[in-house]
């Protein structure tokens, strides 16, 4: 190996390896590399996702027949469904941040099966390349929403079959990263970094592998059954074959609520990074986080029936689920509680990275609160299915694990690229997102109260004013994005350049290795004898 | 590189294993043919994870491993076992 | 780049894959259990058409194509590469003989159309359709197990045969047989749910 190209002293961005070109990535099995690519895969489907989004609200803006007629919003909101569920928060931000930072900043060289990493990444864009051929087909994309619900799913005409399918290879795509990180977690901390040295996002990385590994499968199977029962006749949740759709609602459920807790730890954990290092202070309660995060986890995977309360289960089931369910705000409001607890006399400061953060808070109680009125059982009647529900868990999935990435995105961006993005086109995008942001939802908590149901094209003229202000509010929120976008991708490219190794201040292990990292991340494994977060010292 | 010590299981040992399992296929067998009503699906389950715990204590070298891999293995059968608990939560009281 | 080898990590790997197939049987056996609550007389009626001969055949030549896995990984340990092989070329005979036993039971019940979507099927009421649905499904999914089980005992024979796995270094023979080993318990599970009970 040439001096040049010695793995110690060569960013892990200039390195040659055996290939060149596009193929020095998409064949790369470096879990930085492999971070990136989940990262450029995900902006450009969210981009896609986001225009059919803003799409539907056009559409939405007035009564009637806009843009619009129901096939198409119905193919609309099942694949903007798809894509941001699936492609985007699914993998989001274990996938990206967890692959670039999760060895790095448990003092590893990599994870600790880096074929099979980049193997996820290719189940990953397989299962999306499967996905977008059902848009492309004979009979039409199809229009079930991103549940599949039986025995609707296997009734209509359109293209399910390679939508399911599709969902089904990206779910080995999250199983392999789940496998990857409970190892790399096991086996590759530092000498010296015990359990309760670990940092937060690596805690949540472990709690949500976890979630991959034993949630995952449960859609696998259900989404096979109903590719069985389309292709075979097979009757499982066909009740004119005996078979009960609730079942398949349950099943869906128990994989895809825990689904949530995969979409939203790891943001906690990113949050739980940043609020620290930005208030210059140890974080509040740190073994309150850990606790509360394995507490989330695993209760998660039991709350499953609160999607299901008009669905027609039993009595018993109806509260047992509305119960574990306000049993599963506590951790999460602890978390919100350790937060605050931390900047209270910090000496904050007031950049990007904060910035997104900070408004995470603001954002994530809305939709957690929100989400205990669903989760009571007599509110839950009144408001099931309309735009409420629409409101509450895009406040949680978009709001929550998008503030959180584009804060992870801001806060680890001269980390990952060596260059600095510009901070006042940042801030003035993130303004304008989170001014958009709330004009687009917080009408909907409205208008769902009043009535309007969620996935129709058309609505009652009484509705129409709040439609207004959300549509507007989607035309800002996008404008937000762009600038955002444009602001990242430029400085990405042309940014000023920076081997400053610690920008923040931070005191966890990616601050400590160059900027960007080398091919091997360290030139000798560190030993680890503070906590993560001591800064006052 | 590799430094932990294997645990080597004698050739005696797993055919007595083999012999254990195969007398309690035997006994399942024969058991369900006798008419015990619900019974029979008590006493065939029972019957099956005993055999599935001998498999994975021996066969799957639990017995051997570092503890956390028996934590595991009972975290995941209770997660399980919980999973058709709440489910049956709906379907018993329907 | 220093390769990189923990034994234990890739064993840890291959059990939190096991995990998932687990949960994946898993909610196989919630639907069973769920739909047998529903219709307990159809599948009691469903379990008498199923051959407990060929069952029991099945279940005892599993079990033994475990020990000999088991067996060999001990052989493996000792360094008698020979008896390893010998060892896993029996569970590979013992794997195919099991698809063997499976096609003609299968066949015996698409002969009687007791096959998904077959019209004497559908005749027969709700309980039997789903008992012979979740029959066809869940043996098939643990023939298709069997299948890639086969695949790797083919691949790490290979290995084996060209000294890639040996006695030092032999997780991959360890990670197939705990592979099989999950495939004879989804079986240890299987085998009452459908054949036995009455």
């Amino acid at each position: 190996m040439s001096e040049a190209n010695n793995a110690h002293n060569v960013s892990y961005l200039e390195y040659k390896g055996q290939y060149k070109g596009l193929l020095a990535w998409i064949f790369s099995t470096d879990h930085k590399r492999i971070g990136l690519l989940y990262l450029y895969t995900m902006l450009f489907f969210f981009s896609v996702a986001a225009i059919l989004g803003l799409l539907m609200k056009t559409q939405l803006i007035a009564p009637g027949y806009t843009i619009m007629g129901p096939q198409t919003y119905n193919s609309l909101f099942t694949l903007h469904g798809i894509i941001m569920i699936f492609v985007i928060v699914v993998p989001g931000l274990p996938a990206v941040f967890g692959n670039f930072f999760l060895p790095i900043m448990i003092g590893a060289k990599d994870v600790a099966f880096p074929k099979l990493n980049l193997l996820s990444w290719w189940f990953y864009i397989i299962g999306i390349l499967i996905v977008l051929t059902s848009q492309f087909m004979g009979d039409g994309p199809p229009d079930t929403g991103w549940t599949f619900y039986a025995p609707y799913s296997f009734r209509t005409p359109t293209n399910v079959l390679p939508a399911v399918f599709g969902a089904f290879v990206m779910g080995f795509s999250s199983i392999l990263t789940g496998i990857n990180f409970v190892v790399t977690i096991h086996r590759m901390r530092a000498p010296g970094m015990t359990w309760f040295k670990m940092p937060l996002f690596p805690w949540t990385l472990y709690g949500t592998a976890w979630i991959q590994i034993l949630a995952t499968p449960v859609i696998g199977i259900t989404l096979l059954l109903i590719v069985a029962e389309r292709l075979m006749g097979i009757g499982i949740f066909d009740p004119a074959l005996g078979g009960d759709p609730i079942l398949y609602q349950h099943l869906f459920w128990i994989y895809s609520h825990p689904a949530v807790y995969i979409m939203i730890l790891p943001a906690m954990g990113a949050i739980s990074e940043i609020i620290p290092v930005f208030s210059r202070k140890t974080i509040f309660g740190y073994k309150a986080i850990v606790l509360s995060t394995l507490a989330i986890a695993f209760v998660g995977y039991f709350v499953w029936g609160h999607h299901m309360f008009t669905s027609g289960m039993s009595g018993r089931a109806l509260y047992t689920f509305s119960f574990l369910t306000f049993l599963v705000a506590i951790p999460s409001a602890i978390k919100v509680f350790n937060w605050v607890s931390t900047m209270h006399k910090g000496s904050l400061q007031m950049q990007t990275p904060f910035y997104w953060a900070v408004s995470f808070i603001f954002v994530f109680m809305i939709g957690g609160l929100s989400g205990l009125v669903l989760g009571s059982l007599a509110t839950n009647v009144h408001v099931h299915d309309t735009h409420f529900v629409v409101a509450h868990f895009h406040f949680i999935v978009f709001g929550g694990t998008g503030y959180a990435f584009m804060a992870a995105l801001h806060y680890w961006f001269p980390k990952m690229f060596g260059r600095m993005y510009d901070m006042n086109w940042a801030n003035l995008g993130w303004g304008i997102f989170f001014i958009g942001f709330n004009t687009l939802y917080l009408p909907m908590f409205y208008l769902g109260i009043m009535g309007m149901p969620r996935r129709y094209y058309d609505y009652l003229p009484d509705f129409h004013g709040g439609n207004i202000v959300s549509s507007l509010g989607a035309w800002v929120m996008v404008s937000g994005i762009v600038i955002i976008f444009a602001n990242l991708i430029r400085s990405a490219r042309h940014g000023e350049k920076t081997t400053e190794k610690n920008p923040w201040g931070g005191k966890t292990l990616e601050w400590q290795v160059d900027t960007p990292p080398t091919l091997e991340n360290f030139e000798e494994i560190p030993t680890i004898e503070k906590g993560p977060y001591e800064f006052e010292d | 590189m590799s430094e932990e010590k294997h645990h080597i299981v004698s050739y005696r040992t797993h055919a007595f294993v083999l012999l254990a399992l195969l007398v309690l296929t035997g006994i399942s067998v024969a058991i369900t043919q006798l008419e015990m009503g619900p019974m029979n699906t008590l006493a065939a389950m029972i019957i099956a994870g005993i055999k599935a715990a001998i498999v994975l204590a021996w066969f799957m070298h639990l017995k051997f491993e570092s503890r956390f891999f028996a934590f595991m293995v009972s975290a995941v059968v209770v997660v399980f076992l919980l999973v058709l608990l709440v489910t049956f939560f709906d379907y018993s009281y329907r | 780049m220093t390769v990189h080898r923990d034994d234990l990590g890739d064993k840890m790997g291959m059990w939190l894959f096991i995990f998932t197939e687990l949960l994946l049987f898993g909610m196989l056996f919630v639907v069973y259990a769920v739909y047998r609550s529903m219709h307990p007389e159809a599948f009691k009626l469903g379990g008498d058409e199923l051959d407990v001969v060929m069952g029991t055949i099945n279940t005892i030549i599993l079990l033994i194509s475990s020990m000999t896995v088991a067996m060999s990984i001990s052989a493996m340990q000792k360094g008698n590469k020979k008896l390893a092989l010998t060892l896993l070329t029996i569970t590979l005979i013992i794997a195919v003989v099991f698809l063997v036993n499976k096609y003609f039971e299968w066949g015996a019940k698409f002969e009687y159309g007791f096959n998904p979507g077959a019209p004497e099927l559908l005749e027969l009421g709700h309980g039997t359709i789903l008992f012979f649905g979740l029959y066809f499904i869940m043996t098939g999914i643990h023939a298709l197990h069997i299948l890639i089980g086969i695949a790797l005992f083919i691949y790490v024979v290979w290995q084996i045969r060209k000294d890639k796995i040996h006695q030092t270094d032999y997780v991959w023979l360890e990670n197939t047989g705990l592979y099989w080993h999950l495939v004879d318990l989804i079986w240890i599970f299987l085998f009452p749910l459908f054949y036995l009970i009455h």
